[in-house]
């Protein structure tokens, strides 16, 4: 193995490209997620009625993202390797604490106040738990023997269930899919996933009966969303006719009448495909479906490139994540899917999602860029 | 984490892993031509059908809410009703001038810069077409001087919604509670469709334990609309239901007796209905006006509130934890007869104390040289501490905590208000668990007295003295009697039927006692026996505040005001017919026979003249 580090030279030249590698970013998907928050900025400003308070909290915390994407660009996947479980047990720890103070406290709590911010460990969680698992997974052979699926089952579960307490359905959703997403990459034979989705269909009477009324109401309207239509049918049923009235073409950019009207609630943050749907059209939407899988595509480049199980098990496992938020949510708007609070990826308005996904990327650019030999 | 015996295949894994990403990567694209595929659906095939709903005649689904239920007293008085009021509202578009109308505005009618400052941060936040509140409450006058100049306003309008009013104000504020804003917290729990255009719901009393009954349901109007959101034409209405109107048990007139007897103390009134168990008055005094809390009180009232000394806040009644002083001593003594422990006839030396014996602390009586030779039905009338030492050294902790328990003690009482105290009735095991400590006999001695541990609530204390009046048929307190809505009439609370067995010649002795307490020549409430007709059974009670040292002398005129002694009072009458029972708690009032005393004799003499006219 050689010793010193070499970064790609394939690019050509320039002060910029230069910049941005002395940075560690990866060039590719530095731009297309730059391209998806321009985006956002323009779907949040016709979505939040042209309010420019809106707008401006939404740049400062695409900033922040950025920035922390930065930072963890620079550090070296080792170090991830190496405090992954440090990080995991942090994260379980601050769950726990969250759940705690929400029993002394009143009612729901997600977050830890800090002060300054709000810090929700279930964000940390998201990141720490494909990490943990990509750890554990990579000191054995692959494909993994059951005991570790069963240690690594045990991993998922755990940070699964706290989240799904909170309450924070999509959350949840979100972390279990990570946690999978690594299982999947690290070669789970096709007949253990088979049984895992025979397992995960004979225990929904039991999740069923563990679900709140609300995350009830929820699947329900989903499955019939006409039986209710001022209450639990009414987001699927505005969001379908704002997607509907589109047509190819859409209304044009601040032309949505749906969320202009306030038909359509939750405009700005979950629902914001639709008001995105109905202004663009479908050209616009397949648009921004194939800006996503460019993204997803670069990134599974990138984690095919990777040179430990560490850090391939994780990068992909990051980019397989990526696409359950866009499909869960995307799904959710045109009514294909239940109504699980998961938002649109960097689009959606909402702090600390956004900071999260970026640090995500700025692993996956960690790990292209650290890269010892190509 | 090392692996000395697993080699890893590099090869193998390698093409393990590059066959599941480009799995992955058909299975992204194939999820992703579904959802292609819908919206393909969605815009194309269903493009004029949606396009129908949301373009000129938009259908909208607007909910209908239903008026909030009335409460009315058990004689029909209304104790919270809705009036409307009226909002100026504007609507920034339909405006050329904003300023100029502001200016105009301000004018003809009262509107400080602080209402124009609200006003103009809140349109920042809205939508330019939605109509923005100015004015939040309109007078008749402001109603009339603007109705003359509207049409000089375009896009200026009153605006008339229903706001809850409570005309007690004060008076009835711990039992009725008040509504408020839905706050964050609780929209996340409320079923979304039934509040949908709601903008209150009950924070406490008898508003919040009877939310579902008040609110009614919510019904929704389907109407078209065209672009500018005007109103075309109404295609099917599915009307609410009101809520329902409750009747409490209460009587207002007598409530405002009691509050009144209590003015210029802290403590807690609660009458209640011997026969049913209902409640006739249920004071905690300071109240306060739960109107503003209904529009959104200010945060500095809030904060003097809050921060009162008197804290009017506080629900005495449901939650104030009181010792019962000798208050308790009727079901002492009780306790000692049905456990056979002494007999109503006996006679015990009192000295002025009481020792352990081989043990060199005196127990005090509150009568400095002792009370002589007395029975029990002198033990109670005069209310000597010494014979109760000594029956509770005779009893035992594990006896008297048995017997109390049944009449309710150390739990709550069931009323239908939220957030009650259950007090708290001490044990063995109790103190085990809460303090690691074995129990001690001197306990036991102060348990007796109705001191130490023990702590009561002025609800709890009514409670059992009702039940005692009722010769051991637990009475249950309860506050709505009806709840009355389209669908009929129902009561508000099932009554239990538990009974506690006592033996009847035991509890008439207790009760002769505690009408000797205010008839006799002797008894420590005989100031209340005047110009009545009827026999009141009653026992004084003091609660010390402030621990007195050995030999030291309490003088309540040396001692600040908020360390003197609160004052109690429980009864019940007629003596011999019982409808009624009255707990008085009076902090800080000294002694229970000359302060809390006449309170009770105020509260029942109403009660007992008005049902006499009846």
């Amino acid at each position: 193995m050689k010793t010193e580090t070499r970064h790609e030279q394939f690019e050509p030249p320039s002060v910029l490209g230069n910049f941005l590698r002395s940075l560690h970013i990866d060039i590719p998907l530095f731009i297309g997620l730059i391209l998806t928050s321009l985006l956002s900025l323009l779907v949040l400003y016709s979505a939040g009625s042209q309010n420019m308070d809106v707008l401006m909290r939404q740049v400062s915390r695409l900033g922040l993202a950025f920035f922390f994407m930065t930072v963890l660009a620079h550090i070296d996947p080792y170090q991830f390797k190496r405090y992954a479980t440090l990080l995991f047990g942090l994260g379980i720890f601050l769950l726990v604490a969250v759940l705690i103070m929400g029993q002394i406290g009143k009612g729901a709590q997600r977050w830890l106040e800090l002060g300054f911010f709000r810090f929700q460990p279930s964000e940390m969680i998201k990141i720490t738990t494909p990490m943990m698992i990509a750890w554990y997974l990579a000191e054995y052979p692959l494909p993994p023997k059951s005991k570790q699926l069963f240690i690594a089952t045990i991993l998922i579960v755990i940070p699964t269930l706290l989240i799904a307490k909170q309450p924070d359905l999509g959350t949840a959703l979100l972390v279990a899919s990570s946690g999978a997403g690594v299982l999947f990459f690290a070669g789970l034979s096709w007949r253990f996933m088979t049984a895992i989705v025979v397992t995960l269909a004979s225990l929904t009477p039991i999740i069923w009966h563990f679900m709140r009324g609300y995350q009830r109401d929820r699947v329900l309207t989903f499955l019939n969303p006409e039986a209710d239509p001022l209450g639990r049918g009414y987001h699927i049923i505005q969001s379908k006719i704002a997607i509907g009235s589109g047509g190819i073409y859409g209304k044009g950019w601040l032309g949505s009448t749906q969320s202009e009207l306030d038909f359509l609630p939750e405009s700005s943050t979950d629902f914001i495909f639709a008001v995105f749907a109905e202004e663009f059209g479908l050209s616009g939407c397949l648009g921004l479906l194939i800006l996503y899988l460019l993204i997803i595509a670069r990134c599974l480049y990138i984690a095919s490139q990777a040179q430990d199980t560490f850090s391939r098990l994780l990068a992909s496992s990051l980019a397989f994540t990526f696409f359950v938020y866009v499909f869960v949510n995307i799904g959710m708007v045109i009514g294909v899917l239940p109504v699980v609070g998961v938002p649109l990826p960097l689009i959606s308005y909402g702090g600390t999602s956004i900071v999260t996904l970026l640090a995500g990327f700025g692993i996956l650019m960690s790990i292209h860029t650290h890269r010892k030999f190509r | 984490m090392s692996n000395m015996y697993a080699i890893k295949d590099h090869s193998f894994e390698n093409q393990l892993y590059i066959n599941r990403i480009v799995v992955a990567f058909i299975a992204i694209i194939l999820l992703t031509s579904g959802l292609i595929t819908r919206l393909v659906y969605l815009q194309i095939v269903g493009h004029e059908h949606y396009s129908l709903l949301a373009k000129d005649n938009s259908i909208k689904i607007v909910p209908l809410i239903p008026t909030r239920g009335m409460i009315y007293d058990r004689h029909g008085k209304v104790l919270a009703e809705n009036t409307p009021s009226y909002r100026l509202e504007v609507i920034p578009e339909q405006i050329k001038n904003m300023d100029d109308t502001l200016l105009r505005l301000q004018k003809l009618l009262d509107i400080s810069n602080e209402e124009i400052d609200q006003f103009q941060k809140l349109r920042k936040r809205q939508k330019r077409f939605a109509s923005t509140p100015l004015l939040l409450s309109m007078s008749d006058e402001e109603l009339a001087k603007f109705a003359v100049v509207r049409p000089y306003f375009p896009g200026v309008d009153i605006h008339t919604q229903l706001v809850r009013h409570y005309p007690y104000s004060d008076l009835a504020a711990h039992v009725v509670g008040y509504v408020g804003r839905i706050n964050e917290a609780e929209l996340k729990e409320l079923p979304i469709a039934e509040y949908r255009g709601s903008s209150h719901i009950g924070k406490l009393g008898i508003e919040r334990s009877y939310e579902n009954e008040l609110h009614g349901k919510t019904g929704y109007a389907e109407i078209e609309t065209n672009v500018q959101a005007r109103l075309l034409n109404t295609l099917n209405e599915v009307n609410p239901d009101p809520g329902a109107n409750l009747y409490l048990t209460l009587d207002i007139d007598l409530q405002k007796t009691a509050y009144d007897a209590l003015a210029g103390f802290n403590g807690a009134v609660v009458a209640i209905d011997i026969k049913t168990g209902g409640v006739l008055a249920f004071v905690s005094r300071p109240g306060f006006d739960p109107n503003p809390f209904v529009v959104g009180i200010a945060n500095e009232d809030y904060q003097d509130l809050q921060s009162s000394e008197n804290q009017p806040l506080y629900n005495r009644a449901l939650r104030g934890l009181y010792p019962p002083g000798s208050t308790i001593k009727p079901f002492i003594a009780l306790a000692g007869l049905e456990n056979a422990a002494i007999n109503p006839e006996q006679k015990l030396y009192c000295p002025g104390y009481y020792q352990i014996p081989g043990v060199t602390h005196k127990y005090r009586d509150w009568k400095k040289g002792g009370h002589g030779s007395v029975d029990l039905n002198q033990a109670i009338t005069e209310s000597c501490d010494v014979y109760f030492y000594r029956l509770a050294a005779t009893l035992g902790i594990d006896n008297m905590y048995s017997f109390l328990q049944k009449f309710g003690f150390g739990e709550k009482t069931g009323i239908d208000l939220m957030g009650e105290k259950s007090g708290l009735l001490p044990s063995r095991e109790w103190k085990r668990e809460q303090k690691n400590q074995a129990w001690y006999p001197g306990e036991t001695l102060i348990t007796g007295i109705g001191q130490g541990y023990l702590q009561v609530t002025p609800v709890q204390l009514a409670r059992a003295t009702a039940t005692l009046a009722n010769k051991g048929k637990v009475v249950t307190p309860f506050l709505v009697n009806k709840i009355v809505n389209v669908q009929g009439t129902r009561p508000g609370v099932e009554s239990g039927n538990n009974i506690i067995p006592l033996t009847p010649s035991n509890v008439n002795s207790v009760i002769d006692a505690m009408i000797n307490v205010v008839h006799s020549a002797h008894g420590t409430a005989k100031g209340i026996n005047k110009d009545i007709s009827y026999q009141i059974a009653g026992k004084t009670g003091t609660a010390q505040v402030m621990g007195i040292k050995q030999g030291a002398k309490y003088n309540e005129n040396n001692i600040d005001f908020k360390f003197r002694d609160h004052a109690l009072f429980v009864s019940f009458a007629p003596a011999n017919d019982p409808k009624i029972a009255v707990a008085v708690v009076v902090e800080n009032g000294g002694h229970g026979g000359s302060v809390a005393a006449p309170i009770a004799g105020q509260v029942i003499k109403q009660f007992l003249q008005e049902n006499n006219e009846n």
